[in-house]
């Protein structure tokens, strides 16, 4: 008797899991569709923060970065996707200083791995959703990062303490 | 309501008075096999359309969109691909049989197709044992899977096709336990009078509880022998590639495609005519205005109308259950479909005997 009535309520019990089932597929076919249509609403479309599409380097409005081409990124690169290139400069007080002249960064062989904005010391790098990268020759995919003109961001003056 | 007989007859004279008799049995027989396999890779099409179309809503996708109007000729192209394919030629398989299986698959749904009442007077094979030839005709389709498993030469394949002879023996025996029981409730196994004793009340309501269930069984075992999900273990593409139909390419495995498609039709198209009263209207006892409306709905669209929708609720399992292990299969069938089968028989018979049905 007991093995009759455990079959009866395992059948009914089974129904209603498939019942439960059923229910939750056509709610999510009812629910609006997450398909981007691409090529028609590239005017719109933009990805999500976190989408890693291409490095930056973070300039502000008086074009000024924050590197200081101590080539931690250089070094962290899987893929050797970073190159800089440095001068030393005496400034007025007669200090000796690294200078950045270029940042280059081959956009070709990049993994996207994040380690160079995760390594670097002062936050000088980014990463941009952008995602429309094709182009016909590879060497129109090595890029500059610093721009023209730009310099070394001065220190904030006596913002905070040292000791901090 | 428009009978399609009146066009089907004019034909008919119209042959017979510009050639002799046989002649035109002749002509006309051409004629109805053109139309039937016309609609049969139509409706093919159709189906494979609406499949990936269902398919992607179920999973929050918009399905194919880019060739043709919200992607409806996207079927169409993949056909003109698939007829332009290689057949490629496979070394150490047994070259007649493998040629002959996929003709084997697709004869055997065309001849259950011609069994369907499509609308009022538009049916090609209407006899008295039609509906126990049509679940005889539609199980020869199993044949050519297990030759087409056999020889292929391909473990993989063989696999598929034990599993799937399996299954369809099985499920055949829920199928036909089913549709008897309909039968018993109808008295008659001739189709179109399956169809015109419908006319005051579908069967599903006339027999209420037994015919529910076995609606409820028909639908299982027809999924099951259809081989789609979640009974699609012939095919399980994870572990078995493509099952039987592994090494065929070019057209041959698109008459496996073609057929799968169409059973899936032709199962909907049975339930919808056991249990949901073929063309006939939705009539609802005393509400005369609403009757005489749905008589203007002509009866072509009641059948695809209904068979749409059981189509709908077939694919609905497919991408709502995972697929089923051999051994759960077989004690679906064989502990829960059969036992249950058999009591609803029974009780059918004693609603007809005592007259308890409507």
């Amino acid at each position: 008797m007991n093995k009759v009535i455990r079959y009866l309520v395992n059948f009914a019990r089974g129904l209603r899991s498939l019942l439960v089932g059923m229910r939750a597929t056509l709610r999510v076919f009812f629910r609006k569709k997450t398909t981007e249509c691409y090529p028609e609403n590239r005017k719109t479309l933009t990805m999500f923060d976190r989408f890693r599409g291409e490095l930056v380097m973070l300039h502000d409005d008086q074009n000024h970065h924050k590197c200081t081409a101590c080539g931690i990124c250089e070094m962290n690169c899987p893929n050797s996707t970073i190159r800089i290139t440095s001068e030393m400069v005496t400034d007025e007080a007669g200090k000796k200083k690294k200078v950045l002249t270029e940042y280059r960064y081959d956009h070709g062989s990049c993994l996207f791995c994040q380690l160079c904005v995760r390594t670097c010391a002062q936050q000088a790098l980014g990463f941009l959703p952008t995602f429309e990268h094709a182009v016909f020759t590879r060497g129109k995919l090595i890029h500059k990062l610093n721009r023209e003109g730009s310099s070394l961001a001065p220190k904030p003056v006596a913002a905070e303490s040292p000791t901090a | 309501m428009f009978d399609f007989s009146v066009i089907t007859q004019w034909i008919d004279q119209l042959l017979r008075g510009v050639m002799p008799d046989a002649a035109a049995t002749v002509v006309e027989c051409v004629i109805i096999g053109l139309c039937l396999l016309l609609g049969y890779s139509v409706i093919a099409l159709a189906l494979i359309y609406v499949e990936r179309k269902v398919c992607a809503w179920f999973q929050c996708r918009l399905g194919p969109n880019r060739v043709g109007p919200f992607g409806v000729l996207q079927s169409v192209a993949d056909m003109i691909k698939m007829l332009i394919k290689e057949i490629i030629e496979i070394k150490h398989v047994d070259k007649f049989l493998f040629g002959l299986a996929p003709y084997i698959v697709i004869v055997a749904s065309v001849a259950a197709f011609a069994c369907l009442p499509f609308a009022k007077g538009l049916q090609v094979l209407d006899f008295n044992v039609g509906i126990f030839f049509l679940i005889a005709v539609s199980s020869i389709g199993i044949v050519g899977i297990l030759l087409a498993g056999w020889a292929s030469n391909n473990k993989y394949s063989l696999i598929g096709a034990m599993r799937s002879g399996a299954q369809m023996i099985s499920y055949e025996l829920s199928i036909g336990l089913s549709i008897l029981t309909m039968v018993v409730l109808s008295g008659t196994l001739q189709i179109s009078e399956l169809v015109e004793g419908q006319a005051d009340g579908w069967l599903l309501f006339k027999g209420h509880v037994p015919a529910l269930i076995a609606f409820v069984i028909y639908l299982v075992a027809g999924t099951a022998e259809t081989n789609r999900g979640p009974f699609d273990l012939p095919e399980a593409d994870s572990e078995l590639t493509a099952g039987y139909h592994t090494e065929y390419s070019g057209m041959h495995f698109g008459f496996f495609y073609l057929a799968e498609y169409l059973n899936l039709f032709i199962v909907a198209g049975v339930a919808t005519t056991l249990f949901l009263g073929g063309w006939m209207p939705l009539h609802v006892p005393g509400w005369e205005g609403f009757n005489q409306v749905m008589d203007y709905i002509p009866s072509i669209f009641w059948f695809f109308g209904k068979v749409g929708v059981m189509i709908f609720v077939i694919m609905w399992f497919k991408w709502t259950f995972p697929r089923l292990r051999i051994d759960q299969l077989l004690r679906l069938e064989w502990k829960y479909l059969l036992p249950i089968n058999l009591l609803n028989l029974l009780l059918m018979v004693i609603v007809v005997v005592y007259e308890l049905h409507f």
